[in-house]
């Protein structure tokens, strides 16, 4: 579904990586290893679009993903290193409003349940400027218990989460690969989901 | 004989082109101006109702058109560059912005010379000063968005889109500020208005537009070579540059 | 989840400006400082020289609008910075909607907050340079057409500048020079009133420079966007 071909990225001289190829299919998780500084992050930047590669094609169904943004968008969801999250606001609304801007239209409850999945029960509607870094992460991967995009782009997802969360992560990804979905993520810690074998992608 | 245009294209085969074409275009530039300045200064009559002081109409009016023009080519290759992602294309647009930009000032310092004697005041908001002063700010927005953005790719591509936004509010610019100034009826004589009667004249303008156009294709070829040599320091063909090497 | 679910263009256009009015109600103190600060410019010039209400009416159209024209520059800082640096521009980018659509919304949004209380509140201003009421009711016709255009065309500028050293003053190099025939159009349909001739070929001009405006820059923003983020 996803293909990477003959990808090359730099950042301003420095070339960060060339000749990068490969592809992912339903129900398959990829892990993107490599050192600080190898363009793990710029990797999945362009995999969103927000990057022009130097060289190479990615295709999305065939179709390279810059002459159908749209369409590509609605089957994307990634989480970078920000969290998209407003201080102003409380966890529900910045769900809803980012479930909104994803195109999904999700009503309280549904954001309450999402959150409470999340291990937020009882801080659905404080401000966030209380909650916790952890927390504040837990809201922001909340959006992916709403719609169903089948690809996964996350950055370093495991940031600031604790031992529980982390288990509960790799429960969502399970979850998600079963249902033919797919997953691509760099991290730190160690993310293995059970039954599923990581492929793993390193930059040098 | 079909010419491969996008050989020329490549940045490592244009700077050498670049290098060839400048010093010819500074020499005639040079014969072009001497030879303008002569008979504008000397030969061409004196005007009737300006005297002397119209002369600098010489000067005046080739830097204005060329302050325009330049803002166009400029925007020109810009879109190019933004369109066709060539590299050599945002270089020229970059290397256009300063000499546009110094055409500019010297049409407005010219304009000013020139109203000292014919209005008795330095600075008058007549139409076209007052345009050529909004084009000063357009190059100078262009050349401090350029400056402030470090990597060279984003630099090119954001004031590329500037450089296009700008011109297309070019002539709104100019018919509004015309307007404004009709409507508040300003000074009746315009800055660089001259009756040309003379064959004389004629040939001293003409000499020294063909001047300022020569003039800024060798300084732009100038720089866009330094431009090149900086953005492609690390590539192979200029580090085997006779010019790098010695 | 289920077709209905799915969200059209209008409902999202309606998303982003509900989003960002509700953003800056929980802030209120960020609208009220350019309103305070386009009353204080306006106020500045009657102190500067002396207050001779002939010569004030006939500055005060001008002096409207040259405030006007800073107190949009200095909120446009907010446009995109604080979204860029909290990643909801991120998200918005990959929107499964056109960016230029969410950039609209956005424009929308700064005008009502920005500008609207600015259209409001100048015929107060008006009055105190002794402009005549057919004369204040020309100026705040203008400025209502004026003012979105003031917003669309500085989201390119502000797009442009996202995240530079210094972005605010230089949003304000590139955003003016591009500002100034809808300075014109303004601030001449006032004079023209106040000249007892019509206010009307004024207008239409600002009125036909709105549309093409708005037509136009929400694109143009979004493409700067995308440089921007690159």
């Amino acid at each position: 579904m996803l293909e990477v071909n003959d990808l090359a990225c730099s950042r301003g001289d420095h070339r960060l990586f060339s000749g990068l190829s490969f592809s992912l299919s339903a129900g398959e998780l990829m892990r993107i290893e490599g050192v600080n500084g190898s363009g793990k992050t710029s990797l999945l930047r362009a995999l969103c679009g927000f990057l022009m590669p130097d060289a190479g094609t990615i295709r999305w169904r065939g179709e390279d993903i810059r002459a159908q943004r749209e369409e590509y968008h609605a089957e994307l969801v990634y989480l970078g290193h920000l969290n998209a999250i407003k201080d102003d606001l409380d966890a529900r609304e910045n769900l809803r409003i980012n479930a909104g801007m994803a195109g999904i239209r999700l009503d309280g409850k549904e954001a309450v349940a999402a959150l409470r999945r999340m291990g937020l029960r009882g801080r659905e509607t404080l401000p966030m400027k209380v909650l916790s870094q952890g927390q504040r992460r837990r809201v922001a991967l909340a959006r992916l218990l709403v719609g169903d995009a089948p690809l996964w782009i996350l950055d370093e997802p495991l940031t600031a989460l604790d031992v529980g969360a982390v288990g509960l992560m790799q429960e969502l990804i399970g979850e998600h690969l079963a249902r033919g979905g797919m997953a691509i993520y760099t991290t730190h810690q160690p993310l293995e989901v059970a039954g599923v074998t990581t492929r793993r992608l390193a930059l040098s | 004989m079909a010419i491969n245009w996008f050989k020329y294209s490549a940045p490592s085969t244009f700077y050498g082109l670049a290098g060839k074409i400048a010093p010819w275009c500074a020499g005639i530039s040079a014969v072009l101006f001497a030879a303008g300045l002569y008979i504008g200064l000397v030969v061409a009559p004196t005007d009737a109702t300006q005297g002397e002081s119209y002369r600098i109409f010489f000067i005046h009016v080739p830097t204005a058109i060329l302050s325009m023009f330049l803002y166009l080519v400029m925007a020109g290759y810009a879109a190019i560059g933004l369109i066709f992602n060539t590299r050599l294309s945002a270089m020229m647009a970059t290397a256009l912005a300063p000499t546009g930009a110094l055409f500019t000032f010297i049409a407005l310092w010219t304009g000013a010379l020139w109203g000292k004697p014919t209005w008795g005041t330095w600075w008058v908001w007549d139409a076209r000063l007052t345009s050529e002063l909004i084009l000063l700010f357009l190059y100078i927005g262009f050349m401090a968005l350029h400056s402030s953005i470090d990597d060279p790719r984003r630099a090119d591509r954001a004031a590329a889109l500037l450089a296009i936004v700008g011109s297309v509010n070019v002539p709104i610019i100019y018919y509004s500020v015309r307007w404004w100034n009709s409507l508040h009826q300003g000074p009746t004589f315009e800055v660089g208005r001259v009756a040309v009667y003379d064959d004389t004249m004629r040939q001293a303008f003409l000499l020294m537009l063909f001047a300022c156009w020569l003039y800024a294709a060798a300084v732009v070829l100038w720089r866009v070579r330094s431009i090149i040599l900086e953005r492609e320091r690390s590539t192979q063909w200029v580090a085997e540059l006779k010019e790098i090497r010695a | 989840m289920n077709p209905q679910d799915k969200m059209s263009l209008s409902d999202s256009l309606m998303l982003v400006i509900r989003r960002d009015w509700l953003l800056a109600m929980r802030r209120r103190a960020d609208v009220l400082t350019t309103l305070v600060f386009f009353v204080m410019v306006v106020s500045l010039f009657p102190l500067s020289m002396e207050p001779d209400p002939n010569v004030l009416r006939k500055i005060a159209p001008g002096v409207v609008w040259v405030a006007a024209l800073l107190a949009s520059m200095l909120s446009l800082g907010r446009l995109f910075s604080a979204d860029h640096a909290d990643g909801t521009l991120e998200q918005m980018m990959l929107a499964p909607q056109p960016l230029a659509l969410l950039v609209f919304g956005k424009i929308v949004a700064h005008w009502m907050l920005s500008g609207l209380p600015l259209v409001l509140l100048a015929p107060v201003l008006g009055l105190q340079f002794g402009v005549p009421t057919e004369g204040l009711w020309v100026l705040v016709a203008g400025l209502l057409l004026g003012t979105p255009m003031l917003s669309a065309i500085g989201a390119i500028g502000a797009a442009l500048t996202l995240g530079l050293r210094g972005g605010g003053v230089l949003v304000s190099l590139l955003v003016l020079p591009l500002c100034i025939p809808v300075l014109i159009f303004g601030a001449g349909a006032v004079d023209a009133v106040l000249a007892a001739k019509s206010a009307a070929p004024n207008l239409a001009l600002l009125g036909a420079a709105l549309v093409v405006s708005l037509a136009a820059a929400p694109w143009v923003a979004a493409q700067a966007l995308r440089i921007s983020m690159e």
